[in-house]
């Protein structure tokens, strides 16, 4: 159970945020917040990009090549970003990983 | 509800510096990100710490069912994001799931602040498919003996821990709030070792803070400085164990701290609660200082228009009111001069230096006090309720 918060972000993770973590975009203050249990995050502009493609059924990989194509960035460098970014994210609790399918 | 009655909440806001930058917010208080809804102040516990005031406000004079959700509207509509549902006992109102759902469809996040003792599975699935967001469960020790004689219930520990266990399994994420103090904190290690066990993402150790209920009991629950130093290695060896496995947030008695706490992130700043009357409160606490005005959601003016304008969030908010020491302190933006209330309830004025602060003139003659009282052998408590109070006696043991 707990498990499923010591998730370690690789190219084959497909993170989404947690049921009780909600991206929403704040029309009061003009900015995208993380809201969690007794906390609110102001994530910046790419977070929140990266933030949106995290649905559980993405994986890093795919949401890294579409960000490199978008961007004509260097696949590595983003590959590199986007893990460290997530990982970040999911030691504070604010990104689990979809259940593996066992297919 | 012992979350807010050390003001850590607000403070655990890491985002508002973000959202606020650009602005001063000494001289621009913004709309809070979160807000206190104590929907009632009945109750089944009778924690002698209870954060609720003395005087506590009866059934007959609570917001109604159509007013608590025109406040959730109008919350969501000026920019609060989240609401915490908290009380007395938020679930003894019948109509929690109705607002529960409505503050899911104005947009707000919901958090329900419980003792956890009036809950059924279907009752807490229900909250749940209405949109509850998280669950916040009280708990008074790691085993009944204790934890059923400070709550004055039989059968509360019990119950709290089948609640906690379908809270997951309902997938819903458990803060495990313990109130700490002389009585009970020979048990922290349990406490915390239950909070994992309980698959808990949070643990709040929160040491009492003594106004209202708990000045009433300060003899009874003061712990030793011993017993403070104790429980902070405790929670530090705790903190670095369950990295990523339970946050541990940890709260001290400011009796024995050196500066006094920054308590609501400052008076008017980035937090209000509204009182089951539907009083618009700085904290939940502030009904205790006399000689404040408290406007309403039922007065003709906008809950925005009370939080920027009302002569009580006024009165002691930025730095204007300080007196010395406060006024020429390098601190006085960093505590805000600490606890209104506290300054309140030790020195008979609100607009005083808290006397947890070490520069108050007072704070040697209370620390003093306090020491005495925590050595003393005082252990019976004076039970919470609608009546002013009720004293334990040989009797009593959680009935």
């Amino acid at each position: 159970m707990a498990a499923s918060r010591n998730i370690s972000v690789s190219e084959t993770s497909r993170p989404k945020l947690p049921r009780h973590t909600r991206l929403k975009f704040d029309e009061t203050r003009q900015v995208w917040v993380i809201l969690a249990p007794e906390r609110v995050l102001a994530p910046d502009e790419i977070a929140v990009e990266v933030l949106q493609l995290c649905d559980g059924v993405r994986s890093v990989a795919d949401m890294v090549d579409q960000l490199a194509a978008k961007y004509l960035a260097d696949r590595g460098a983003i590959a590199t970003d986007v893990i460290v970014m997530l990982q970040d994210l999911a030691d504070k609790g604010f990104l689990t990983e979809a259940r593996e399918s066992t297919s | 509800m012992s979350t807010l009655a050390d003001g850590k909440t607000t403070a655990a806001h890491d985002g508002l510096a973000a959202l606020e930058s650009g602005r001063s917010t000494a001289e621009t208080f913004g709309i809070p990100l979160a807000v206190l809804a104590e929907v009632t102040h009945r109750c089944p516990l009778q924690c002698p710490y209870c954060s609720n005031p003395v005087e506590l406000d009866r059934a007959g004079s609570e917001l109604t069912t159509e007013e608590w959700k025109k406040v959730l509207s109008e919350l969501a509509e000026i920019g609060v994001l989240q609401i915490h549902f908290s009380g007395g006992e938020p679930t003894a109102r019948k109509d929690l799931v109705e607002l529960v759902r409505h503050a899911s469809d104005v947009g707000l996040y919901s958090n329900l602040i419980t003792s956890a003792v009036l809950l059924n599975r279907e009752k807490l699935a229900a909250l749940a498919d209405a949109g509850l967001c998280h669950v916040q469960i009280s708990f008074q020790g790691n085993e009944p003996v204790v934890a059923d004689r400070v709550a004055g219930f039989k059968g509360a520990h019990a119950k709290k821990i089948e609640v906690a266990k379908w809270t997951r399994e309902l997938d819903l994420p458990l803060t495990v709030n313990a109130v700490m103090h002389r009585q009970n904190l020979f048990q922290l290690p349990d406490i915390i070792q239950m909070a994992v066990d309980l698959d808990a993402d949070r643990l709040e150790v929160a040491n009492v803070q003594y106004y209202g209920w708990a000045l009433k009991n300060r003899a009874a629950l003061m712990p030793t400085l011993e017993q403070i130093e104790e429980a902070s290695r405790i929670v530090e060896e705790a903190q670095m164990r369950l990295k990523g496995t339970l946050a541990i947030d940890y709260v001290v008695p400011d009796y024995y701290a050196l500066r006094p706490k920054k308590c609501m992130g400052g008076w008017g700043r980035q937090f209000f609660n509204i009182s089951p009357a539907g009083k618009i409160l700085p904290c939940h606490a502030a009904e205790t200082i006399t000689g404040l005005e408290f406007e309403s959601v039922r007065s003709n003016h906008s809950i925005a228009w009370i939080w920027q304008n009302s002569e009580a969030f006024n009165r002691y908010r930025g730095t204007g009111w300080m007196p010395e020491p406060c006024k020429s302190c390098e601190f006085k933006e960093v505590d805000f001069g600490g606890c209104r209330c506290q300054a309140f309830a030790l020195t008979g004025d609100a607009g005083n230096t808290d006397p947890a602060c070490t520069l108050s003139p007072l704070h040697e003659k209370i620390f003093k006090l306090a020491e005495a009282e925590a050595a003393g052998d005082n252990n019976r408590f004076i039970y919470r309720n609608f009546a002013g109070g009720t004293p334990e006696t040989d009797g009593d043991h959680g009935t």
